[in-house]
C-alpha cells in the first residue's frame, strides 16, 4: 500500500498555495424568528503558502472565516473566486481531487457517532481506498498509538467529547495522506490525549514529512505546536509569520493582569490613573505596558492599600492574543486553556 | 504592508493597526520572506480512489452495524405497529383477496416505515449537521454512500418483514408456501422506498422537512398500502397506483391466490426495481450536490 501513497512535497516546497481566495455568503431575509443577515465576506481575498512539512496554524476567533477558509482547501465549497492548489493540483477546477491528496478533520462527528472506535478507523481506511487487510493494520496501528484500545469496542457517541475527537482523529490518520487539515482537532480533549495528538503529528511529520493546517482559536497550542500562523480576522489574513516572529512585534509590551477583591481602590491615584489605560471585565484588569510602566504599576498596586484590595496579579511576556490585539483584533473569542 | 505574490501577506486593505504600524509590519517579517517557497515543479500523485464495491461493502456493513446499536428499538416498533394493524383488520376483513392485501401491506410496511422514514430522518440530519463532510473528503463514489446506507437500511427490515408476513398468515388462515417471495420483494421495495426516503432526505432543505416527508410517505403507504383498494375512493386508488410500495403490496398480495399469476408478480416487482433505479440515481445526484455547498 505504500506504493500507492501520494509522495510528500519535497520539504519547503508549497503543498498549499492560496491566492486571492474570496466566498461570499449571501445575504438572507429575515423570516419569522431569525433576523435578516447582510452579505458576509466570509473568505476576503486571501493568499497563503503552505510549506512541505510544516505545522500551519489558522488563528483568529469563531466567525474569522477559518473553517470557511478550509472548507474551500478540501473541496468542500467552492469559492466565488481566486485559486487553490493542493501539491500542484488545481482543488477549485477539480474538488474531488482534495480527497486523494489530505485528510480532513472537521468539527461535527455526525457520521462516526453510532459507529465503534475501531469501525470508524477501519471504515474510514476502506473509504480512502486501502483494502481489507491494509486497513485492518492501519487501525490497529493508529488505536494503539493513540491509547484507544481500550475504547475500541465502545461506540463513540459513548465515549465523552475529548475520547471521541480523538478518535475522529484516528481516522484522520488512517490512510497516509500527506497534507492533514485539522478543525480544532482537540477540543475537549485532556492534557494526556492532547499529548497524544502531536505525538502523532510529529511522528508524521518526522517520518513521512507530512504538513498539518491547522485551525485553532487557542493561543497557547498556537504557541506551541505550529511553525508559522496565519492570523485571522473578519475573513482576511492580518498577519503571517512565526509565532515568535509575531510576538516581537509587540515585544515592547508586557501585559499585566489584575484581579481585585470587590472593587478597585480608585481612591489610590496610582490605580485610578491605570484605568484609563485598562481593558476591564468584571473584577479584572488586563494592562498592556511597556515594561518600566509594568514595573511602576506593581509597584503600586503590591503596596499600601492597593495591595488590600488586590485578589491576584500577573506579570507577563505578551503572547499571541496580545498579538492578535495588537493587530488590531476584536479581541473576543479566543480561548487561552 | 505586502511582500511578494509567494508571500503569505497581509491583505492590501487590511486597516494598519495602531500599534502594529510601527517597526515591521507582520507581513513584512523576514521570516516570512527568505522562507518564501519554491514553485512545485509537477502535481503530486494521487492516492488511488476506494473502489465501488469494497466502498459500498464498507459503507453497508458501518451503517448496518450502526442500525443494529440505534435502531432495534423503533425495529420493534415497526413490527408491532404492523401486527397490531393486521389484528384490527382481522374484524373488518373476512379473508379472500382483502386479506391478503391487509397482510402484505402490513408486511411492506416495516419497510416503509424503516427503509423511507427512518433513512430520510437519517439523510436530513447527516446533511444539516455537516456529517455528509467526512464522507466528502474521502475518495468514495457517492452511489457507494447511497447503496451502501440503503442496502443497510433495507436489510434492516428483513427480521420485521418476515414476523409481520408469518404472523399475518396465522391470523387471516394464508399459505405460507409463498413466502419465499419475500426474498425478492424486499429488496425491491426496500430498494424503492431506500431509494426515495434518501432522496428525499438529501434534497430537503432542512432536516425537521426530511423528516416530515418521511413521516408522510410511511403514513401514505400505510394507508394505501393496507386498507384492501376495493373500499378506497377513486383519487386515493390513483395515488396507491402512483405509491413505489403499492407495487411491492401488489406482488406480494398476489401470491396468496391458489393460483398466483405470475407474470403480474413480476411486472409489480420490475415496477418496483425501477423505481428503485431511478430514485437511487436521483438520490446519488442529490447526495453529490448536498456534499459540495
Amino acid at each position: 500500500m505504500d506504493r500507492t501513497d501520494p509522495a510528500p512535497a519535497p520539504e519547503g516546497e508549497a503543498v498549499c498555495v492560496v491566492r486571492d481566495l474570496v466566498k461570499t455568503y449571501p445575504a438572507t431575509r429575515g423570516r419569522r424568528g431569525a433576523p435578516a443577515v447582510p452579505e458576509v465576506c466570509a473568505t476576503d481575498h486571501i493568499d497563503l503558502d503552505v510549506r512541505g512539512g510544516e505545522i500551519f496554524g489558522l488563528l483568529g476567533p469563531n466567525g474569522a472565516g477559518k473553517s470557511t477558509l478550509v472548507r474551500q482547501l478540501t473541496g468542500l465549497m467552492r469559492p466565488d473566486s481566486g485559486s487553490v492548489r493542493l501539491l500542484g493540483h488545481d482543488v477549485v477546477r477539480h474538488p474531488e481531487r482534495a480527497a486523494r491528496l489530505l485528510a480532513y478533520l472537521g468539527q461535527e462527528s455526525t457520521a462516526l457517532d453510532e459507529l465503534t472506535v475501531s469501525l470508524a478507523a477501519e471504515t474510514t481506511a476502506r473509504l480512502r481506498g486501502l483494502d481489507a487487510p491494509a486497513a485492518r493494520a492501519q487501525r490497529d496501528a493508529v488505536l494503539d498509538e493513540l491509547g484507544l484500545g481500550p475504547l475500541a469496542s465502545r461506540p463513540l457517541k459513548k465515549l465523552s467529547g475529548g475520547q471521541r475527537r480523538l478518535a475522529c482523529f484516528a481516522t484522520a490518520l488512517v490512510g497516509r495522506r500527506p497534507l492533514l487539515v485539522l478543525d480544532e482537532p482537540t477540543t475537549g480533549m485532556d492534557p494526556v490525549a492532547r499529548r497524544a495528538v502531536w505525538a502523532a503529528v510529529d511522528r508524521r511529520r518526522a517520518e513521512e514529512g507530512t504538513t498539518v493546517l491547522l485551525v485553532t482559536h487557542n493561543v497557547i497550542e498556537a504557541e506551541t505546536v505550529l511553525d508559522r500562523v496565519a492570523v485571522l480576522e473578519q475573513g482576511r489574513v492580518i498577519a503571517c509569520d512565526t509565532p515568535s516572529g509575531l510576538k516581537a512585534h509587540v515585544a515592547h509590551e508586557v501585559r499585566l493582569d489584575l484581579l481585585w477583591r470587590e472593587r478597585p481602590p480608585l481612591d489610590v491615584p496610582e490605580v485610578a490613573a491605570l484605568r484609563d489605560s485598562a481593558a476591564e471585565s468584571g473584577r479584572r484588569w488586563v494592562l498592556r505596558l511597556a515594561p518600566d510602566e509594568a514595573r511602576a504599576a506593581v509597584a503600586a498596586v503590591t503596596g499600601g492599600s492597593a495591595f488590600a484590595a488586590l485578589d491576584d496579579f500577573t506579570l507577563a511576556t505578551p503572547s499571541l492574543e496580545d498579538v492578535y490585539l495588537a493587530l488590531g483584533g476584536s479581541g473576543t473569542g479566543l480561548v487561552k486553556t | 504592508m505586502t511582500g511578494g505574490p509567494a508571500t503569505p501577506t497581509t491583505d492590501r486593505r487590511a486597516p494598519a493597526p495602531g500599534r502594529a504600524a510601527h517597526g515591521t509590519g507582520p507581513g513584512m517579517s523576514t521570516t516570512a520572506r527568505t522562507a518564501a517557497p519554491r514553485a512545485v515543479a509537477a502535481p503530486a500523485a494521487l492516492a488511488p480512489r476506494a473502489r465501488l464495491l469494497p466502498a459500498l461493502a464498507a459503507v453497508y456493513r458501518a451503517q448496518l452495524s450502526r442500525a443494529r446499536v440505534a435502531r432495534i428499538p423503533l425495529l420493534f416498533v415497526a413490527t408491532f405497529q404492523s401486527v397490531g394493524i393486521m389484528i384490527l383488520m382481522r374484524g373488518v376483513v373476512d379473508g379472500g383477496t382483502e386479506a391478503h392485501a391487509v397482510v402484505a401491506g402490513s408486511s411492506v410496511l416495516v419497510v416503509a416505515f424503516v427503509a423511507l422514514n427512518l433513512l430520510a430522518q437519517y439523510f436530513g440530519q447527516l446533511r444539516a449537521g455537516g456529517g455528509l463532510d467526512h464522507y466528502a473528503t474521502l475518495p468514495v463514489p457517492p452511489a457507494a454512500v447511497v447503496l451502501g446506507a440503503a442496502g443497510a437500511y433495507a436489510s434492516f427490515t428483513v427480521p420485521g418483514t418476515l414476523v409481520t408476513a408469518l404472523v399475518g398468515c396465522v391470523l387471516f388462515q394464508l399459505p405460507l408456501a409463498q413466502l419465499w417471495v419475500l426474498i425478492a420483494v424486499i429488496p425491491l421495495a426496500g430498494a424503492a422506498l431506500s431509494g426515495l426516503g434518501a432522496a428525499l432526505g438529501l434534497l430537503a432543505p432542512r432536516p425537521e422537512l426530511a423528516t416530515l416527508l418521511g413521516q408522510l410517505g410511511m403514513s401514505a403507504a400505510l394507508l394505501l398500502g393496507v386498507l384492501p383498494p376495493e373500499r378506497l375512493p377513486a383519487l386515493l386508488v390513483l395515488a396507491r397506483d402512483l405509491l413505489p410500495s403499492t407495487y411491492g403490496v401488489e406482488a406480494f398480495a398476489r401470491t396468496f391466490a391458489p393460483h398466483p399469476d405470475w407474470a403480474a408478480v413480476l411486472v409489480d416487482l420490475g415496477v418496483c426495481a425501477g423505481v428503485g433505479v431511478v430514485s437511487l440515481t436521483l438520490a446519488t445526484w442529490a447526495y453529490r450536490r448536498a456534499a459540495v455547498r
